[in-house]
């Protein structure tokens, strides 16, 4: 969009405000499952949310197009469509492209919805990698035209959101329909109003999605950070830092999600004070270099890339998150209730420490936990 | 019956049998349900039992009676706020700030029990049968005979007893693998109060300090341990076997030499 | 050729309560008071009255009251007082008026115009008496990213090479003070504090004295262009090194110390004779350009064995943020930047309050200079210049500042006046001087402890404001700009501090 800080924030506030719900369930199998349950579970937190957003990311939502990028892209007039599908036919092959199908809801003046499915074209030098290549040109229709803005671009996933509640976005995009192994929800509290489907979560970069609920007080330094390594910053929300943020670190840095949390949420000198000598001086390394990433304030968040879910909280845990495990199904969310709506029994359920992650990994049996 | 005089239209999911009322609370908003448990009690109702309960909050605020309350399934957040003499058991596991500000009644909690449990709490008791969160006790207060005691039958997470000012926690640590409570920050700025914690204590706040009970001190932690033991069915004089560690504060004013007047 | 000039100060003496103690007389260095035996009264030489206020503090009976003199010349706000005395001044002497401390003249602190957040409702505050609130900040050289490995059933484990760090407890250190200017008893009260303290004191530009080589590892020592003092020993006996270019009082001159304070023991520490005016050349005569820095900074860490981390330390100028990016491309582990208000021991006046721009403005252009060209982790930007607060010092870290520098506030806590009479030497209260008569009166066992406790009340408040913002480690806080608002600036002003206003 020309001015996304506008339509996200028509106060000027220096970003968005909000506090939120969100749940996460994976089957570690791989088998694919409906929307139905995380759809109810995100409903059932109804009071955290205020009905201004509400969105979705599914994984293996594609597998007859595996291997395409799925670009699902927002236009509000068919001007900026027109601009972008010439865009899109220069720099890649389309396999197929159509309207979204959506029904009748209770959610906000949607705009238009298209999906496409794409392999970027041979013209593009050897050098550059194919995600670097998607990046640029996802980077480049969203400020182009100022009217349209991808919403996800990974392979075989999809982020489904708007302004609504959760529950009404799910029925809008007829998300009962769909089947994934590794669903991620949101609803959404903002204290602002954004009138735009852009500004809900899950927030997307190639295939990484993030669900937050929670406010970043170290938001102004970590922004500052990101932006010596490259990344523009246009959407003045947390959730916006925490994706580059991973981006940079997991991505481009390769770095495994045990120490990246360990960046975001590290532990307290007073801790790493009684640590073995070799991890005290890692630990200390990556304070004294990733210190302008530290993720400082309330927050728990939801990772999702292909294959892998992590649920993290703050270092000193003043956002909720719980964990559970029921047979092949891993479930993440802000309250307990929810997932015993999906699963009224459940083999294991715990609280993980304030800066641990949970990983849910495709190949492994049970969750991987992180203790220090 | 009296309550069918209070109650215009009884709702499909309560069913009334003598001075019990059963609500199938599937579906029910919880401005609903408790507005429901408000009309309920003091009108010749002394038990309640709800069953499918999912996340619904406030479930035993504002209740004037020591009415009884079985709650089936997972209550959500503020379960027993500025509660003022329900008694509640929990036949599942409950979220965050169960017994907030609670001044007196009790509850039981046939599970474990997530952050801020007896948060600012003044009175009454409440039992965990399980692990408890973070914050555990944060601010309890007591006066004169007014104190409130929290039981957590297994361990508990950081900051635990944070600031407390009064009452009586208990950690008992059953099922620990080590006998070594992990939480950090325990009793971070207690300054009154006392922690009974059965095991040793990794980690402790700056304003505590580590003493052996007294006399007057097993005395308390039986009839304490006596009680859990009793909506549990364990065994209280295994339990009172071993190590017990009392926590209190090293000072009541332990800010005193903060501030240049 | 009479003296145009009237007196300053005039001394009042209530004498009801006046006891003829005589504590007056002997605590005066400037020979203003004197006991008339025959009449039993106590007179005073207001000609000798600089207002340090050390007679009116340790007056039993608080006889005494400094006033300002009242006879003034006429109010004229473009010929003031300063002015005309400043002049008549000059042509009784033909010389450089001399002065002391930081610029006093106004409307060059912005710190007073820029305002912090607090954290409500969509973000709790984090309480910092019960909730742990980390200080501790690392100082040096940062790579863009570590090589790391996770090993199985070890953990996390660190495969590069980080270059030295300092280690602060908290984000304030104090400021270079060279023994000359200051006493041996003030040297050794900061080099006491800082030990205890977790913190660092730099030597300035007269060497240190060897009584002081134990506090090494909480030592900064400084290379400044008269190379004092400036051999192997030193330069392995501190924990850092500091390679002084300017400083913020006296931009682009070099260090003074009157021959009144070259004393023996100065004599013996500088090298130079007794008595005579200690002029340190303008620029370090090795570094007349940017690839002589690199090779000053490089010769430093060779003779260190790249132990070390060596600071550039320049006063804040116009064009400070194309410097510091040059400095840092030249290897420094540290950028110092000094701002007017900066304090010294002794100054040209007019250099003083007309040279140099305020350190707010500098290292808010430097950090955002050293960011937009990727290399702000390579050196840590450390801010000095007159922070009289602990709001101070977390506004400028969250302007960018890795930790800041005190030294007029050390000097304050120890009983310093701001009187600005240093370069005469006869400092009463003991600091700013070479005398051994006055020395004394700073006992280093309670100078340690005021520097301690102003480190100490300054570090809880800053804990307690970091809190406030819902922050509990300095990281969050550092270059972090939203958390600061401006008042009563222009728009340029905050574009420059990269700062919103208020309200918005």
């Amino acid at each position: 969009m020309k001015d996304l800080t506008k339509t996200n924030n028509p106060y000027g506030d220096e970003k968005v405000f909000d506090a939120c719900s969100i749940f996460g369930m994976m089957n570690l199998k791989g088998e694919r499952f409906s929307a139905k349950d995380p759809v109810r579970a995100i409903a059932n937190m109804h009071d955290r949310g205020n009905g201004l957003g509400g969105g979705f990311a599914a994984y293996g939502i594609y597998p007859e197009y595996k291997d395409d990028y799925a670009f699902q892209i927002m236009y509000l007039d068919r001007e900026a469509k027109k601009k972008t599908d010439r865009l899109l036919s220069e720099s890649f092959n389309i396999l197929n492209e159509e309207e979204m199908p959506t029904q009748e809801a209770n959610v906000r003046d949607p705009p238009i919805m298209w999906r496409y499915f794409l392999q970027p074209k041979n013209s593009r030098t050897k050098s550059q990698a194919a995600d670097d290549y998607i990046l640029e040109k996802v980077m480049r229709i969203n400020t182009e035209t100022g009217k349209a803005f991808v919403f996800s671009s990974g392979k075989n996933m999809g982020v489904f959101k708007g302004v609504g509640f959760p529950e009404d976005v799910a029925e809008y995009f007829c998300l009962e329909e769909y089947k994934g192994y590794m669903w991620t929800c949101h609803g959404r509290f903002p204290t602002n109003t954004p009138g735009w489907w852009g500004g809900a979560h899950p927030f997307n970069i190639l295939d990484w999605t993030v669900v937050h609920n929670g406010e970043i007080s170290s938001y102004g330094i970590n922004k500052r950070y990101l932006e010596m390594f490259g990344y523009k910053c246009t959407m003045q929300t947390d959730t916006e830092v925490m994706a580059y943020a991973f981006d940079l670190l997991m991505r481009r840095q390769r770095l495994p999600i045990e120490i990246v949390s360990k960046i975001l949420a590290p532990p307290l000198w007073s801790e790493i004070k009684t640590m073995k000598p070799e991890n005290e001086l890692a630990l200390r390394a990556l304070r004294q270099t990733y210190g302008s990433l530290l993720m400082n304030g309330p927050y728990t968040i939801i990772v999702a890339h292909e294959g892998e879910m992590i649920g993290l909280t703050d270092r000193i845990k003043l956002r909720p998150l719980t964990a559970a495990e029921k047979d092949d199904f891993l479930f993440l969310s802000s309250e307990e209730a929810a997932i015993r709506l999906v699963s009224p029994m459940l083999d294991r359920v715990w609280s993980p420490r304030g800066g641990e992650p949970v990983i849910g990994r495709l190949e492994s049996r049970r969750a991987v936990e992180v203790i220090a | 019956m009296v309550v069918k005089d209070v109650i215009n239209n009884i709702p499909e999911n309560l069913i009334i049998k003598k001075n019990v009322a059963m609500i199938d609370a599937t579906g029910v908003y919880y401005r609903d349900l408790n507005s429901l448990l408000r009309s309920l009690d003091g009108n010749g109702i002394e038990k309640i039992e709800i069953c499918n309960v999912y996340g619904q909050r406030y479930i035993g605020t504002d209740l004037d009676g020591h009415i009884k309350i079985d709650v089936y399934g997972t209550p959500g957040n503020d379960l027993g706020a500025f509660m003022k003499g329900a008694n509640i058991t929990v036949h599942g596991n409950v979220q965050d700030a169960c017994g907030n500000t609670m001044d007196h009644g009790q509850i039981v909690v046939h599970g474990r029990a997530g952050d801020l449990v007896g948060h600012s709490m003044r009175g009454g008791k409440i039992f965990i049968r399980d692990d408890a969160g973070y914050r555990v006790g944060i601010h309890m207060k007591e006066y004169l005979d007014k104190r409130p005691t929290i039981v957590i039958g297994g361990t508990a997470q950081d900051f635990l007893g944070e600031y407390m000012a009064g009452g009586v926690l208990v950690v008992l640590g059953l099922n620990m693998k080590e006998k070594v409570h992990n939480a950090r920050f325990v009793g971070t700025g207690m300054h009154g109060g006392t922690m009974y914690i059965r095991g040793e204590v990794r980690h402790l706040g700056e304003e505590v300090e580590v003493t052996d009970l007294k006399e007057e001190d097993y005395r308390v932690l039986k009839s304490l341990v006596d009680e859990y033991c009793s909506y549990y069915g364990l065994d209280a004089e295994k339990i009172l076997e071993s190590k017990f560690n009392k926590l209190i504060p090293v000072s009541s004013r332990p800010y005193g030499n903060l501030y240049a007047y | 050729m009479k003296s145009y000039v009237s007196p300053e100060y005039i001394v009042e003496r209530d004498q009801d309560r006046c006891i003829r103690c005589k504590v007056c007389v002997n605590q005066c260095s400037y020979d203003t008071h004197y006991y008339d035996e025959e009449d039993d009264i106590l007179h005073s030489r207001n000609e000798n009255c600089v207002n340090c206020q050390r007679c009116a503090t340790f007056c039993p009976t608080q006889a005494i009251t400094i006033r300002e003199n009242p006879n003034h010349y006429r109010s004229n706000a473009n010929w003031t007082q300063e002015a005309i005395v400043g002049i008549k001044k000059q042509a009784e002497t033909g010389g450089v008026v001399l002065t002391g401390m930081g610029c006093d003249k106004p409307n060059l602190t912005y710190w007073d115009r820029l305002l912090l957040n607090a954290s409500q409702v969509t973000n709790p505050s984090i309480d910092p008496l019960r909730e742990p609130m980390e200080l501790r900040t690392y100082i040096g050289s940062k790579p863009d990213k570590l090589d790391l490995e996770m090993v199985e059933g070890n953990g996390v484990v660190l495969k590069t090479k980080l270059a030295p760090q300092l280690r602060l407890e908290t984000p304030i250190m104090f400021s270079a003070m060279s023994y000359g200017s200051i006493s041996l008893n003030v040297h050794k009260s900061l080099a006491r504090a800082a030990s205890e303290a977790g913190t660092f004191y730099n030597t300035g530009e007269g060497g240190l004295e060897k009584s002081l080589y134990k506090y090494g590892d909480h030592v900064i020592v400084q290379v400044a262009s008269g190379r004092f003092g400036v051999h192997p020993d030193y330069l392995d006996a501190g924990a850092a090194i500091e390679i002084k270019i300017g400083q913020g009082a006296k931009p682009g001159i070099g260090g003074h110390l009157p021959g009144e304070k070259v004393s023996a023991e100065i004599s013996k520490t500088r090298m130079i004779p007794l008595g005579t005016d200690a002029l340190s050349p303008a620029p370090q005569h090795d570094i007349y350009s940017i690839e002589d820095l690199r090779q000053l900074i490089y010769a430093l860490k060779e003779a260190t064995d790249y132990t070390k981390p060596v600071f550039v330390k320049i006063a804040a100028v116009h064009n400070s943020a194309a410097i510091a990016s040059g400095i840092v491309r030249a290897g420094a582990d540290a950028v110092v930047l000094d701002g007017v208000r900066g304090g010294t021991g002794a100054a040209p006046r007019i250099i003083r309050d007309n040279v140099g721009i305020p350190i707010e403005m500098a290292l808010a252009s430097v950090d955002q200079r050293l960011r937009d060209e990727g290399i702000r982790n390579q050196a840590s930007v450390i801010a000095a210049g007159g922070f009289r607060s602990s709001a101070d010092v977390l506004k400028a870290i969250a302007l960018g500042a890795d930790a800041v520098y005190i030294a007029t506030a050390a000097l304050v806590s120890l009983g310093c006046t701001v009187c600005q009479k240093c370069y005469t030497g006869k400092c009463p209260w003991g600091i700013a001087t070479t005398d051994l008569w006055l020395t004394k009166r700073i006992n280093p066992d309670i100078g340690a402890k005021r520097l301690a406790g102003l480190l100490r009340g300054w570090s809880l408040e800053i804990m307690e404001m970091m809190g406030g913002m819902g922050i509990n480690a300095i990281e969050s806080v550092r270059g972090n700009r939203l958390l600061l608002r401006g008042v009563g600036l222009t728009d340029t002003e905050l574009k420059i501090l990269g700062v919103r206003m208020v309200g918005e």
